[in-house]
């Protein structure tokens, strides 16, 4: 199913506020989700990963809230903020996961929730026509098109694993068989 | 403190410290989100809600809940879950549950809870196998799921939860899929406001033992129609549609059970009297 149907609107600067509050929130959430999993699977290369993803999304948020000022910004995203049926376009698939994940694996993922809010953003931007929401969207575009770039770059460090596969586990779960 | 200055509750505030152990991937942590996020919707306290489960990966759910929680014995949490809702009628009480739990050792248990229509929400994670004994068929398995267990497939018909929901008096059926939690959500919020007993069926993945359950995200949409108040037209309709057609499929407008006495026994010597031989 779509991941952009009935996305919040963002017809004013609070709105949008609001909105990239709350994807920030989101995205915070499923990587330190990611992180805990993958804590609890010893796949400690990976929990470093998502941590410090964490951190860089709840970096942003805070940064999204200081720009608001003294404006409530998480309110405002509670009550507007709300994906009804799609996902908040910048969270990571948890469905996706995997134990025998490599960090090849987990920066393609954090390359793709990148993707879907730097697409969302320039979806925004482009329907945008109160000049203030326009600037935001611009600032916000910028960001999000940097987090592409630096997981491209980190991509290039972090090579496919042999066959771009999840690793092998030598002694996987049995099923009854 | 007064009710208007109690602050309001963020999804996190319903996480507990205990990490689930779910493997990587399986679509109970997104069941758990959705759970988290209804709760903020609803605005409830932890304090305000129970979460009962039975046994199964499913049934881990209220440890990772900060609400009140009951990890009941297998089968058997409608049965508490029902007790509880007895004398608490304040608390909001949703009841968790897989395949194997809610459909197998729990099956008669399911049967009876929607004819009695006490007002709880049944959220069953269903992935069609017991995920947590390591991939035996469940009632909703199919007929050709083929292993060294099963050779051949098990050949056997499966369960169709809905439509027995909605045959044993269910007040409200829904179908959901973990990997669209906001849209759990907003089913389990209606479930919750519903009165009576609603049921929700969650498609929730286990990659472990069904890998190709990944692909469930591709083969899940929306129901073409609006629910209806008929509960032999949702039956029809669910028998005949292909087991991923998603939202609330029936609302119902039976009046929800409610005891003919006072049954909050609080004092323990009362309750000795009421049972002495
Ligand atoms: C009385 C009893 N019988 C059998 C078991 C073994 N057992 C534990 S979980 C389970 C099946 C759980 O399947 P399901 O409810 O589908 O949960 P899942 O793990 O798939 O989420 C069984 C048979 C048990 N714990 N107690
Ligand atoms: S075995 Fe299956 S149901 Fe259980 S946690 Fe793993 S993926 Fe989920
Ligand atoms: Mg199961």
């Amino acid at each position: 199913m779509s991941s952009t149907i009935d996305a919040p609107r963002a017809s004013s600067l609070a709105d949008l506020y609001a909105i990239a509050y709350q994807i920030e929130v989101d995205a915070v959430e499923r990587y330190a989700m990611l992180a805990d999993q993958m804590e609890m699977h010893n796949n400690p290369a990976l929990v470093d990963i998502f941590r410090d993803l964490a951190r860089a999304e709840a970096i942003h948020r805070d940064e999204i809230c200081r720009m608001a000022g003294d404006f409530d910004v998480a309110a405002h995203a509670r009550q507007t903020a709300c994906w009804r049926i799609g996902e908040s376009p910048e969270s990571a698939n948890l469905g996706a996961a995997d134990y025998r994940m490599s960090p090849h694996h987990a920066l393609q993922m954090a390359l793709a929730a990148e993707q879907r809010a730097l697409g969302f953003f320039r979806g925004l931007l482009a329907d945008a026509r109160d000049p203030d929401v326009k600037r935001l969207a611009t600032e916000l575009v910028g960001e999000e098109a940097g987090h592409v770039a630096l997981c491209l770059r980190l991509l290039q460090r972090y090579p496919p694993p042999g066959g771009g596969r999840v690793a092998e586990d030598p002694d996987p779960p049995a099923s009854q068989d | 403190m007064n009710a208007n200055t109690v602050p309001a509750c963020r999804a996190a505030d319903y996480r507990s410290e205990v990490k689930p152990i779910w493997c990587p991937g399986c679509g109970d942590y997104h069941v758990l989100m959705a759970f988290t996020r209804a709760f903020v919707a609803l605005g409830v306290r932890p304090e305000q809600v129970a979460v009962v489960s039975g046994i199964g990966c499913s049934s881990r759910i209220p440890a990772y809940t900060n609400c009140y929680g009951f990890h009941g014995v297998h089968g058997r949490a409608l049965a508490v879950a029902t007790g509880l809702k007895i004398v608490r009628p304040d608390l909001t009480v949703v009841v968790a549950s897989g395949d194997g739990d809610g459909y197998s050792i729990g099956g008669n248990h399911f049967l009876h809870a929607c004819r009695r229509n006490v007002d709880l929400t049944y959220v069953v994670m269903d992935n069609h196998i017991y995920g947590m004994t390591k991939g035996q068929p469940s009632p909703t398995t199919e007929p050709d799921f083929d292993t060294a267990l099963t050779p051949g497939g098990t050949g056997l018909r499966p369960f169709h939860p809905l439509v027995i929901a909605l045959a044993s008096g269910a007040n409200f059926v829904a179908r959901a899929f973990s990997g669209n939690p906001a849209e759990t959500a907003a089913i389990i919020v209606e479930a919750i406001r519903h009165p009576g007993f609603s049921f929700v069926e969650v498609l929730s993945p286990c990659v472990t033992y069904r890998p190709d359950q990944r692909a469930w995200k591709d083969r899940v949409h929306r129901a073409p129609v609006d629910a209806t108040d008929d509960a032999a037209r949702a039956a029809r309709r669910v028998m005949t549609d292909d087991g991923f057609n998603l939202g609330v499929l029936y609302r119902g407008s039976r009046p929800a059970y409610a005891p003919r006495h006072d049954t909050a026994v609080t004092d323990s010597a009362e309750l000795e009297r009421e049972f002495e031989l």
